[in-house]
């Protein structure tokens, strides 16, 4: 979309955009154009410079099994805790758009989670999933060793996938509950005079023209446990127990700050970048296909 | 007060030329009104003397200095838009006065304009509204009093009624046209209805396609239409258009099935033209009488003071406006008289008036 | 629409409680356990009456994190973050949307990119850049010969340094740099109608003019939204404060967190830990709770 009608004095207009491009090209380009150089470069021990060394950061990394085992575990996580996230809200937006008595309560208060930081919210939940107090060392003391996210990598990935899903949850579900609310009530009674019943209705009409919001929640909701995981990771497990949930952002931190291989976090980063970048263009070639747009 | 003289002013969006070189020229204190068709180039014409748009060709004159170059702040024209665009969230005296605050106009003497605008336009007991709060006549006010309280040299109108209900729009249009009386500024109000045009102008132009027509005062354009589409368009119901072909004592009208035995039409025995004639100076006699043309009767249309009746002519459509007390059936026989004198002929092809000598001859007894 | 669906109805509201529940069990069980003392948040299971130790707690893992002065660094970067995303984006949204300069699309795919790859993502070179800002300056002019040619005249080495580590600015400018709220102005310039452009034009307003008295005016709600969202967003980062404040004067209270993890070995404080979550998270809750409709508005909107 254009305006038609615009100010002529164009050089006036560049000047409302130079704080923006400066600030973009200070913290955004310049640095994405320095992890590309470092990710291909190698910083001498002893100083004096960066030496070439084409792609062998990469392949050093892609030859570690941790890498793989990295990648993984991001896949893991971003699969099922927006799977969950997605599902859950989805539920919870389409019966609040009923709007039976209460629902003003449920659409305000499933709104919280989402203002609360991913740090702090994984310190509650490291302490609700805590497996000596809290509440399932109840079940721990039944059966013991039946859950302990600090020794079991499978319990430490499902801790984190909880804290993060109960976060977007929220999310989701104001996105959802905005696309119900946007479709043209008369449409639903138009449904109901046509004799279709409440669940049919949800397949046949709302379903379908949500589509384009499942669709971009999608890609938001992966894109998000790329990043906003990072806090819960740090609090919650710190990548462990034995790297099951080191997950990719927080092993480029812990390489690149921890281990000070700048090199070796830069060359992880420009994967990191790559895949996102593919993940939203694959989103968008094969799913958008599929979604109806009104 | 100033005169605009618009020189062989073209306009192209791109490859498409919407304006095609247009002459004209208004006088100081005049009102004109620009009518014609939707897309014709109206708003574009006087977006270009605004200074909203840029000039494809030609020039703009205002009291004599090329505008071409010009913002609109600096041409002195003050626009009521179409749907009014007042800000909203600004108040009625602060939407009034915003040009004198741009200006720099000190706060003590806007306030006095601002009143002394919104006296003229009895809006001083909405001044702290904002325009969400307004009727739609109120905001069409509170336009004008945007526009007037520069004391603009040149008003300019963008169809500012066409927003307002019908009786709105008649009482606009005496108010627009006793505050003209009263500040005598140069007026350009372009619009697509007729009415409002014939009832406002001093000048009318008259456009098609991006062309001016005609110009002329609403008197001369209904009497003498320069072409087949102002005759068409200035009108309601709009003039009959007939084909036919010049005979020596009469015209052979749709392709010769009717004869309308005429003394001299005043035009070369051959050519092809085309007759025009207001329904309201068509006469309705009975069948048989003399020289009258026999139609079938299709509709009657009841407007109270009179009625227009639509007739079939051999397939052709024509009407009828009188205010007689006849009530013809639909299906009925009627006859139709037409004067010599109420005829229009336009050239077939170009459509461009035939003037004719028209002698004061007595209507032919035949 | 009269219709009688009692057994949906039934599961309708069954789902939806328990959905409620679990929303707001994580605040309820902190809140309780900060209100225990040692030996009862380590009960288990753990009581859900709320004990009376509550402003103890509260005091003493305000006083161990150091929570006050922490408080005030998180309001100061997330009001800055929202103000320069606000201002910023709307100059750049302005830019954009109301001139025609040459390589307009150009600089639009420039600001769009960065919507895509996170500050998490490039956070390496992003913290080389922060310590030293003026780094990339230094590099175009020593690669374009020009620190060379300034030397070579005036005899004065360039050297630009300028290190913003351990500073609001620091905190603050990155988290500026993206594009999210230029395209909420965007979107909504291009619904301001051109009318009220021209109007402003008739009225002998200039560009400027028009911004401050027409457009910013009308673009308070969107102002309100992003302003909202930039708040949280700004407040609840960790990742990038962790790098940068090496210096506790600037810590982040989400930061501090990370200090109230109970040890390993004795008996773990969960009581202090939670009293200190349930600070840190009381502040955005509240702007969540009184700005739930620009919380809402701006969401979508940015999103879109
Ligand atoms: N930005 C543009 N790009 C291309 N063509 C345009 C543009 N603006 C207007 N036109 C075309 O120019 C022609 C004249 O438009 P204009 O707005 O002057 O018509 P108008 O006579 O005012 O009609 P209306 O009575 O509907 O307002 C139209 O055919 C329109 O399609
Ligand atoms: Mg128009």
């Amino acid at each position: 979309m254009e305006k038609r009608v615009t100010f002529a004095s164009w050089t006036i207009g560049i000047l409302f955009a130079v704080p923006q491009l400066l600030l973009i090209f200070t913290f955004f380009y310049w640095p994405a154009g320095q992890a590309v150089y470092w990710s291909l470069t190698l910083q001498q021990p002893w100083g004096g410079g960066n030496i070439w060394v084409g792609l062998d950061n990469f392949r050093s990394i892609l030859a570690n099994a941790d890498y793989w085992n990295s990648i993984t575990a991001s896949l893991v996580f971003a699969g099922i805790s927006t799977g969950l996230a997605m599902f859950i809200a989805l539920v919870l937006a389409a019966l609040t758009d009923r709007q039976l008595a209460g629902s003003r309560l449920y659409r305000v208060v499933l709104i919280w989670p989402y203002g609360i930081a991913a740090p702090a919210l994984a310190m509650a939940f490291r302490f609700i999933l805590a497996p000596e107090a809290g509440f399932l060392a109840v079940v721990n003391k039944g059966w013991p060793g039946f859950w302990d996210p600090g020794l079991d990598g499978a319990d430490a990935m499902a801790s984190i996938i909880i804290a993060f899903s109960w976060k977007y949850v929220g999310y989701n579900f104001i996105f959802f509950l905005a696309a119900f609310q946007a479709i043209p009530r008369s449409l639903i009674e138009a449904a109901a005079m046509d004799g279709s019943g409440v669940i049919r209705r949800f397949w046949d009409i709302q379903f379908p023209l949500i589509t384009p919001t499942i669709f971009f929640l999608l890609v938001i909701n992966i894109t998000e446990s790329f990043q906003d995981s990072f806090g819960i990771v740090d609090i919650m497990t710190s990548g462990g127990p034995a790297n099951a949930t080191n997950l990719m952002v927080y092993k480029i931190y812990s390489d690149g700050f921890k281990g000070l291989d700048y090199s070796g976090a830069a060359a992880q980063s420009i994967i990191l970048m790559v895949l996102i970048v593919l993940l939203t263009i694959v989103q968008f070639r094969f799913i958008e296909r599929r979604v109806h747009y009104r | 007060m100033a005169s605009i003289a618009i020189r062989d002013v073209k306009k192209n969006y791109a490859k498409t030329q919407v304006v095609h070189g247009v002459d004209l020229d208004f006088a100081s204190g005049e009102f004109v009104v620009i009518l014609g068709p939707s897309g014709c180039g109206k708003s574009t014409l006087l977006r270009m003397i605004a200074g909203l748009e840029e000039i494809s060709g030609g020039t703009i004159a205002i009291d004599g200095t090329v505008v071409n170059k010009l913002e609109p702040r600096q041409r002195g024209c003050a626009m009521v838009f179409q749907n009014y665009a007042l800000y909203p969230h600004m108040s009625v005296a602060q939407n009034i006065g915003y040009s004198l605050k741009v200006a720099g106009v000190p706060a003590g003497e806007r306030n006095q304009r601002i009143q002394a605008v919104a006296r003229m336009l009895e809006l001083e007991h909405l001044l702290e509204r904002k325009p969400m709060a307004l009727s739609g006549g109120q905001r069409q006010r509170v336009a004008m009093g945007r526009a007037m309280i520069r004391e603009p040299k040149v008003f300019l109108f963008d169809e500012p009624l066409s927003n307002l209900d019908a009786k709105l729009r008649v009482q606009m249009r005496s108010e627009i046209r006793k505050l003209h009386r009263r500040l005598n500024a140069t007026s350009v109000f372009v619009t697509h209805d007729q009415v409002e045009a014939m009832t406002l102008a001093d000048r009318l132009v008259v456009m098609n396609g991006g062309r001016v027509e005609q110009v002329g005062t609403p008197g001369e354009i209904y009497t003498r239409p320069a072409s087949r589409f102002v005759a068409t368009f200035v009108g309601a119901p709009a003039m009959n258009i007939l084909e036919g072909t010049v005979e020596r004592d009469g015209l052979s009208l749709l392709g010769g099935s009717r004869r309308l035995a005429t003394a001299r039409v005043g035009l070369p025995v051959g050519t092809k033209v085309a007759m025009g004639i207001r329904p309201e100076a068509v006469r309705l006699v009975a069948p048989e009488t003399a020289g009258a043309l026999k139609a079938t009767v299709d509709l009657v249309e009841e407007l109270g003071a009179g009625r227009v009746i639509y007739v079939d002519l051999d397939g052709a459509p024509f009407s009828v406006m009188t205010s007689e007390a006849v009530h013809p059936e639909p299906g009925s026989t009627v006859g139709l008289k037409i004067s010599p004198d109420d005829m229009h002929f336009f050239s077939s092809e170009t459509g461009t008036r035939l003037d004719v000598f028209k002698a004061s001859v007595p209507e032919p007894a035949l | 629409m009269v219709e009688r669906t009692p057994i949906l109805n039934f599961f309708t509201h069954l789902i939806l409680f328990i959905g409620f529940v679990f929303c707001i069990a994580p605040f309820v069980v902190v809140a309780i356990a900060a209100s225990h003392n040692l030996k009862d948040v380590n009960d288990v299971p753990m009581s859900l009456l709320p004990g009376s130790d509550f402003w103890v707690n509260i005091k003493t893992a305000w006083t161990t994190a150091d929570l006050g002065p922490k408080l005030l660094n998180s309001f100061i970067v997330a009001a800055g973050v929202a103000a320069g995303k606000v201002i910023i984006s709307a100059l750049t949204a302005f830019a954009i949307v109301y001139f025609r300069f040459p390589g307009r699309i150009f600089i639009f795919w420039l600001i769009f990119v960065t919507l895509m790859l996170p500050l998490e993502v490039r956070i390496v070179p992003t913290y080389a850049v922060v310590a030293n800002v003026l780094a990339p300056y230094q590099a175009i002019l020593d690669a374009t010969g020009l620190s060379w040619l300034i030397e070579k005249v005036s005899g004065v080495q360039v050297s630009l340094n300028l290190g913003l580590l351990n500073s609001y600015t620091g905190l603050i400018l990155p988290l500026v740099a993206t594009a999210t709220g230029t395209f909420l102005y965007r979107q909504f310039f291009l619904t301001v109608p051109d009318e009220l452009t021209e109007a402003a034009r008739m009225d002998g307003a200039g560009p400027l003019r028009f911004f401050i008295d027409v457009l910013l005016p009308l673009s308070r709600n969107n102002m309100a939204a992003l302003g909202t969202i930039m708040f949280l967003w700004a407040w609840n980062q960790y990742l990038w404060p962790l790098l940068i404040t090496t210096d506790q004067s600037h810590a982040m209270a989400v930061t501090e967190l990370k200090s109230l993890i109970p040890n390993v070995g004795g008996t773990p404080e969960w009581h202090i830990a939670m009293a200190g979550t349930l600070i840190v998270m009381l502040p955005p809750l509240i702007v969540v709770v009184f700005m739930q409709r620009w919380l809402v508005r701006g969401l979508i909107a940015t999103e879109k």
